[in-house]
């Protein structure tokens, strides 16, 4: 019986993607192992191999098809002695592993999660915002691009404005960014401006620091904040401290960003939310935003700013494609949380990927007849401490939800400003629904129950209103 | 464990550099700035025995010769950057000894107001990048600044100094090998005085000769007698050309001793007094220029006079140390942002 060659993922969040060129056609031999065809995401290009003999039957979508969703089949393999007659019979095996194995591209040089698309589990973008953004004068006009793109674009204004910003980190040219933050940069900027730096990140964070120190503006790229680890040293020590130290005389303006937090079956290594630990150094500002719009605006302002920076990103928002105002000069304030939905009900703090669950259970909350306020904290520090507050003597309540792990985290930081600020509005205990205290696991289940959900932000959205 | 017998004088000369003969001019030149570091060194530590200075101070006594004679390498516009033993060098740059004084007694004339103390110190107008109190942060950093003079496509060179401990460290080869790769002009100095804190050099370092720490990423290295201020000067010039005709990095070991412990809070128990001693009698930097001087029918009375000339300096740096208030309480609040 004829064999079925399904769309293979290049990860296991990938959904869908583009098949751009048939290397093989209709009626001629392959072997196990040969290459049949490319495909190809907005990030990564890959071959699809054969895993069975024979001849290649029917190509069932034509090269040049964008958007194939995976498993769909893509062309049938004859086994010898079966004729193209035989085609309608196709099988299509259990698993899509029997017939098209993925072979990722050489992507990641040094354990990196591989690139994938969306998570499932996370909507495409923000939908429910309520809050017109007050940045964004009346009647701009919106471009609907990727978190990816809008970094991207921003750090390419910054550098055709500044000839003093320039772009260092392991794969940001040649390879175009690990996960294509740095595409298309190298070859508008040139390799003076868009270096590939060898796999040392204490030694290239203290380059870039000593460089900033000079006067540049560097933009330091880490493949994931789970190996700036290695820098911690140079971005404390010598990046947030050397301002004070120097009485005021020297500082350096830099920024360092990469993708922080969970990603998906990548285990503990590289799973973790550094949200807390830098934004407790005085010197440095951390910021984690969570729309393409504020991706774009942030990370301009972060450039601009004369300070160290820690630019947290989320792979897993990389994919996701949100309104980004068409402005010569789109650049957000840093240090002003937005409330991206109103209600009265409760309070719900959250940023970066923490406000896919915030919003989704907004959203089941409203079903249930309670009207959750969404604040998206954006920047972690300076934290904006006015606008929780305000929310909070509104509602009475209040719900803080991250990745990250509670003792010492972010949202134990939240609950002692509420209870030091509005202490006497608070109707309930501050709530907080966080990453669970164990390192990250891999298998698929576990890893589920390790992050936060949705549901237990409404669970603890319902329990501080006692409902 | 006891301390190596070998003198620095054995250990040396094994470079290639024959010192050069200094003009009149460039001995006083060095003599003075040699003095100034060595006065002013002791006068801290003195304040220091009085409480006057608090936390950590590392001095620089014995080690003179390597920052005056490669800042006599130097141009305006080249940087320097250092680790914690770090007086001599901003001394060396131009850097005021009075803002130095202040700082070490931690008052608001100090070069950072009071807030960096000894081991964090800068100066943007000399081109000091600090004062690291972190061993080996500062090789990135200057290698770091290196990378700034090739973007801007300028002639400057940066010099990184550590010592023989920091050398050992992980983020200086990670720094090497970008240096070399993108033939960055920085000059590293290992300052190899022999002890890494209390442990000597031979019981740290598989490779003791410091120069060929460079070997696996190409880069040239050499030893040079650290006590010769000529040795150090003519060293420094090859280093400097080579940095200036963008070959890359250089790498220098200034083989130096250090006369006082690791910090003040040192008894340096794990030497001998006639090791110290033998050092100080052979081959003191200062010691050396004064007596090529006085070969050159200068009058003590002349030496005398740049010793006062030093000691007012030192004095008056002293005075104003002591005197200055220190920080007013809002400046806890200041420059943690601009």
């Amino acid at each position: 019986m004829p064999i079925q060659v399904l769309m293979p993922a290049l990860s296991p969040t990938m959904e869908k993607g583009n098949l751009s060129k048939w290397l093989k056609k209709e009626g001629e031999a392959i072997k196990s192992g040969d290459v049949i065809a490319e495909i190809e995401t907005d990030k990564a290009t890959m071959e699809v191999e054969a895993t069975d003999e024979g001849t290649l039957g029917e190509i069932l979508i034509p090269e040049g098809t964008a958007d194939v969703a995976v498993n769909t089949p893509i062309a049938t393999i004859l086994a010898d002695g079966e004729k193209a007659s035989d085609l309608g019979k196709a099988a299509a095996p259990a698993k899509q592993e029997k017939a098209a194995e993925s072979v990722p591209p050489a992507a990641e040089a040094k354990s990196a999660p591989a690139p994938r698309d969306e998570s499932p589990a996370a909507p495409a973008a923000p939908r429910a915002v309520a809050e017109p953004d007050p940045e964004v004068p009346e009647g701009t006009e919106m471009v609907t691009m990727t978190i990816r793109e809008a970094l991207r674009d921003a750090m390419a204004e910054e550098m055709r404005r500044d000839p003093d910003v320039f772009v260092m980190g392991e794969e940001v040219a040649e390879y175009q960014g690990a996960y294509k933050v740095t595409q298309g940069l190298l070859q508008e900027f040139g390799a003076k401006r868009v270096i590939d730096t060898p796999i040392t990140e204490h030694g290239f964070a203290g380059v870039g620091i000593g460089a900033a120190m000079a006067g540049l503006k560097p933009i330091v790229e880490f493949m994931t904040f789970n190996f700036a680890m290695q820098a911690m040293d140079q971005i404390i020590n010598s990046a947030a401290k050397t301002l004070y130290m120097s009485g005021g005389q020297m500082g350096c303006s830099i920024v360092f960003r990469g993708p922080n937090g969970a990603a998906a079956r990548v285990a503990a290594q590289h799973s973790q939310d550094y949200s807390a630990w830098y934004s407790q150094i005085p010197g440095l500002k951390v910021i984690a935003p969570f729309s393409a719009a504020d991706y774009k605006g942030l990370l301009k302002a972060a450039i601009r700013d004369p300070n160290p920076v820690i630019f947290l990103e989320n792979e897993m928002l990389y994919g996701h494609s949100g309104e980004v105002p068409k402005l010569d000069d789109y650049v957000i304030p840093i240090g002003k949380a937005r409330v991206v939905r109103s209600g009265g009900d409760v309070t719900i703090v959250s940023w970066s990927n923490g406000m896919t669950h915030a919003l989704k259970a907004a959203d089941e909350l409203a079903k249930e007849g309670i009207e959750a306020e969404v604040i998206d904290l954006r920047t972690l520090r300076p934290m904006d401490t006015d606008t929780i507050v305000a929310s909070v003597k509104k509602t009475g309540r209040a719900v803080t939800v991250e990745e990250g792990w509670q003792q010492n985290g972010v949202g134990a930081e939240i609950a002692a400003r509420i209870m030091e600020h509005a202490f006497d509005y608070l109707d309930a205990p501050v709530a907080r629904v966080s990453g669970k205290d164990v390192p990250m696991p891999y298998a698929a289940n576990l890893e589920k129950l390790a992050l936060p959900s949705a549901a237990e932000v409404v669970e603890a959205a319902k329990a501080v209103c006692y409902k | 464990m006891a301390a190596p017998k070998k003198s620095v004088a054995k250990e040396t000369g094994n470079g290639s550099h024959h010192p050069l003969e200094f003009t009149r001019e460039q001995e006083l030149s060095a003599l003075r700035d040699m003095l100034l570091i060595r006065r002013f060194e002791e006068k801290a530590g003195q304040l220091y025995g009085m409480g006057a200075i608090g936390g950590f101070c590392h001095l620089y006594i014995g080690q003179e010769a390597i920052v005056v004679g490669m800042q006599m390498a130097l141009k305006k516009g080249d940087q320097v950057i250092t680790g914690y033993r770090d007086h001599g060098h901003m001394l060396a740059t131009g850097m005021e000894a009075k803002g130095v004084m202040a700082e070490l007694t931690g008052r608001h004339g100090g070069y950072s107001k009071g807030k960096g103390g000894s081991m964090h110190m800068f100066s943007k107008e000399k081109n000091f990048f600090g004062g690291h109190g972190i061993v080996g942060a500062q090789v990135p950093l200057g290698t770091g600044l290196a990378f700034a003079n090739r973007y801007r496509g300028n002639d400057f060179v940066s010099v990184a100094y550590f010592g023989d401990g920091a050398a050992n460290q992980g983020q200086v080869y990670e720094s090497f090998n970008m240096a070399e790769l993108w033939k960055l002009p920085v000059i590293y100095i290992i300052e190899n005085n022999r002890y890494a804190m209390g442990t000597s050099v031979t019981r740290s370092s598989a490779q003791t000769d410091f120069s060929k720490r460079g070997i696996s990423f190409n880069i040239p290295g050499e030893q040079v007698d650290g006590m010769d201020v000529r040795a150090v000067k003519a060293a420094g010039d090859q280093a400097v050309a080579w940095c200036r005709a963008g070959k890359g990095p250089f790498i220098l070991e200034m083989q130096t001793y250090r006369y006082r412990g690791h910090s003040m809070s040192d008894p340096a128990k794990y030497r001998t007094r006639e090791e110290v001693d033998k050092v100080r009698h052979d081959q003191d930097p200062i010691e050396q220029v004064r007596n090529r001087l006085l070969a050159a029918k200068m009058s003590e009375q002349e030496l005398k006079a740049i010793d006062a000339e030093v000691r007012e300096i030192v004095n008056a740096a002293a005075d104003f140390a002591q005197h200055d208030p220190e920080p007013d309480a809002s400046e806890l609040y200041t420059d943690i942002y601009r």
